[in-house]
């Protein structure tokens, strides 16, 4: 077995443990996969870690996001205009894998193209690609044994989303079987609207805190450096994805079509984003 | 996952506690709407219980609504094909014209049952946004209502309508612009606006407790229907037809008859410009097992799971979806689901508004022809019962421009 497909939930764990030999948070970015089209797409996956992502979303285009905004709606379709499917969503992992053994990738979406694919095929695959994880986003945990429960078999790790309507009642129930690291989403709403106050996360922190020890992710809303330091603050790891996204859309020329700032543009950003999640807590 | 219906001794006893109907429904919502929709399901559990509900239910829907509504025995139809009795339950006679406000009603009363102070729905003809409205209206509480772009300019009555009740019309502009989008977008609203809001869906399909609510609120038709037909023929239909969009109307007329066994079932399907064309809303008859609108259901898909448009000439009826209870009544074979297509529609919605003198709405016009095809199989001492959903002033505009004709 080759290095790319030791256990997903390693590499996610070990880049945690290195987080926190460093004393700092980490960034977790967020992009969807084939966005604005399969080439320019894995160019700046590649490019990610080295502007200072420490964790990479890649999500899987689908017709229907229901619970993202504009922005990550607009990426999915630009995705899948431009030809993107689940089998290159893996390849491009795979492409991404030959030469990045360490950076933990997690598929993020809905669950209609992992159940067409065949949950045990699609984990297999995902996994000999070298994936390390998933998000689900239409998969609470009443639905989510037939997928859960595999993932977890297969070595990857499941990561579910809590939410600011998640009490104290029903936060067991979503960190049970959950690996890698908990999400949180720290507005009620869909992807890339509004952002919650500090004193809101301060207190999901500690209400989370008081069910898991795992390392405890923060998204949505967060749109720049001064954002994501403010939540590096207090969680373990902040999530940028419509920022980022946006910045990749703003970056094509009057076609939609890819041009030769897109991918300094996205990595500009993402280096702002590390700089200010690297000294949040100097 | 669950499925042994033939074990079971009533075909009504679904869903289970998890909101399944074998392997269809469920709950697929992203985590923040969890905590709602248990919340709805505990509500709705809770007023099924409470005597008072009913009571008021039967209040509006005996004075507002209109009910109960005729079963009208379709003589000129019945002679003209020649073969079974023609029946049609006149959904269409309701306030707002069509079955739509049966489920309206009682979810508003929900609503204010559990304080929610504020409404949203999606829609396709713009039949449930208008009846949506209207209970708004008359409860006093402020309406959204999202509807597809496409929808907003082929259906521009209903958006008048909406309108003219007070509510605000979203056009939404993503994906292919019609009702899955309207929905879509709806849930995002739901999604952010947690506290207050109530989403009517206006259809037998959704995430558990909806296939199931809408269904409890619309068998008034079906309960309806079974006393008028023992009233008038001494006995039960040999078949009853209805068309399918998300599937409301349906399962309302279905549901109190699928235990009489005897009873053939059939729902109908838009098959637009016909199956073989890719160009259809038939995702029964052509679509696969998928999870979208936070029920897994049958719908129409590419290869990958990405979600197709639907295409029919009827936009209510326009949705690559269906509620879970058919998916589970067409694999167990209690139901039969049948595609029509628009040009079968349209001679059907001639048909019935020159022999019987009642412009049916082009959702159940795809029930009519339907019938067409079956009442002269069947001997002169059988039955149809057929539930006529609504009227078709909303569609003239439609039949006039599909027949060549200037307004
Ligand atoms: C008159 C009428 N019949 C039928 C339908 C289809 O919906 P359902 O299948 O939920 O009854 C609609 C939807 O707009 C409608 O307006």
């Amino acid at each position: 077995m080759s290095d790319a497909i030791i256990g997903g939930q390693d590499r996610i764990a070990k880049r945690f443990a290195k987080l926190r030999e460093e004393g700092r948070a980490g960034l977790v970015t967020f992009i969807t996969a084939g966005d604005p089209d399969p080439e320019a797409s894995f160019e700046i996956l590649k490019a990610l870690p080295e502007a200072g992502a420490d964790v990479i979303e890649l999500g899987m285009p689908f017709t229907d996001p229901m619970a993202d905004g504009p922005a990550i709606q607009e990426a999915s379709i630009r995705a899948l205009a431009a030809g993107m499917h689940m089998r290159k969503t893996l390849s491009l992992v795979r492409g991404f894998r030959d030469q990045d053994h360490e950076t933990p990738i997690i598929l993020m979406g809905y669950y209609n193209p992992i159940y067409i694919y065949g949950v045990a095929v699609f984990l297999e695959d995902a996994r000999n690609a070298g994936v390390d994880g998933l998000i689900v986003v239409d998969l609470p945990p009443e639905e989510d044994a037939e997928l859960c429960v595999p993932t977890v078999e297969k070595g990857l790790s499941f990561i579910r989303l809590t939410t600011p309507t998640s009490d104290d009642k029903r936060l067991p129930k979503l960190v049970q079987n959950t690996s890698g690291f908990v999400y949180y989403v720290s507005v009620a709403g869909v992807t890339g609207a509004g952002s919650a106050t500090n004193d809101q996360i301060v207190e999901a922190m500690a209400r989370l805190r008081r069910h898991t020890d795992l390392p405890i992710a923060v998204g949505f809303g967060i749109k720049n450096a001064t954002q994501a330091a403010e939540v590096a603050r207090q969680a373990d790891a902040a999530v940028v994805g419509s920022a980022i996204v946006s910045k990749i859309a703003e970056s094509l020329d009057e076609n939609g079509k890819a041009t030769d700032k897109t991918a300094s543009m996205v990595t500009g950003l993402v280096r702002e984003l590390a700089d200010g999640v690297r000294n949040a807590r100097n | 996952m669950t499925s042994a219906p033939t074990a079971l001794n009533s075909y009504r006893a679904l869903p289970d506690p998890d909101g399944h109907f074998g392997n269809f429904g469920g709950r697929f919502v992203a985590e923040t709407l969890m905590p709602l929709i248990l919340e709805l399901e505990q509500a709705y559990k809770d007023a099924k219980k409470d005597p008072a509900f009913q009571k008021e239910l039967d209040y509006y829907l005996k004075h507002y609504v209109g009910r109960a509504n005729p079963l009208y025995f379709a003589e000129r139809l019945t002679e003209h094909l020649g073969g079974a009795k023609i029946y049609f339950k006149r959904e269409d006679l309701n306030h707002t014209g069509a079955h739509k406000i049966n489920n309206c009603i009682g979810q508003i009363l929900l609503a204010k049952r559990m304080g929610k102070t504020r409404i949203i729905a999606e829609t396709g003809a713009g039949q449930h946004g208008v009846a949506t409205a209207t209970v708004c209206a008359r409860f006093g509480l402020p309406c959204t209502v999202y509807m597809g772009s496409k929808d907003i300019e082929r259906q521009s009555p209903n958006v008048f309508r909406m309108r003219l009740l007070g509510a605000e019309v979203k056009p939404v502009k993503s994906g292919s612009c019609s009702l899955k989008d309207a929905m879509n977008e709806a849930l995002r609203d739901w999604v952010t606006n947690v506290e207050d809001t109530f989403y009517i869906i206006g259809t037998a399909a959704g995430p558990h407790p909806y296939p199931e609510l809408v269904r409890d609120f619309q068998c008034v038709i079906g309960n309806e229907a079974k006393e008028q037909i023992l009233e008038q023929e001494g006995r039960l239909p040999d078949q009853i037809i209805a068309a399918v969009g998300g599937g409301s109307n349906a399962i309302g007329l279905f549901h109190p008859f699928l235990d009489d066994k005897d009873i053939e079932v059939v729902g109908v399907e838009a098959a637009g410009h016909g199956i073989h064309t890719g160009k259809h809303a038939a995702s029964l008859s052509a679509g696969k097992p998928g999870v979208l609108h936070g029920n897994r259901t049958y719908l129409l898909m590419d290869d990958d799971g990405q979600i197709k448009e639907a295409d029919s000439i009827s936009a209510g009826l326009d949705y690559p979806g269906i509620g879970p209870e058919h998916s589970w009544l067409k694999d167990i074979g209690r139901a039969r689901y049948e595609p029509i297509g628009d040009k079968e529609a349209l001679e059907a919605f001639k048909l019935c508004s020159e022999l019987e003198g009642i412009i049916p709405a082009l959702e159940c016009s795809h029930a009519i022809a339907q019938v067409m095809k079956e009442a002269p199989k069947m001997g002169k001492d059988k039955i149809i019962l057929m539930c006529l959903s609504g009227r078709g002033d909303k569609d003239i505009f439609t039949v006039a421009e599909a027949l060549g004709v200037e307004l």
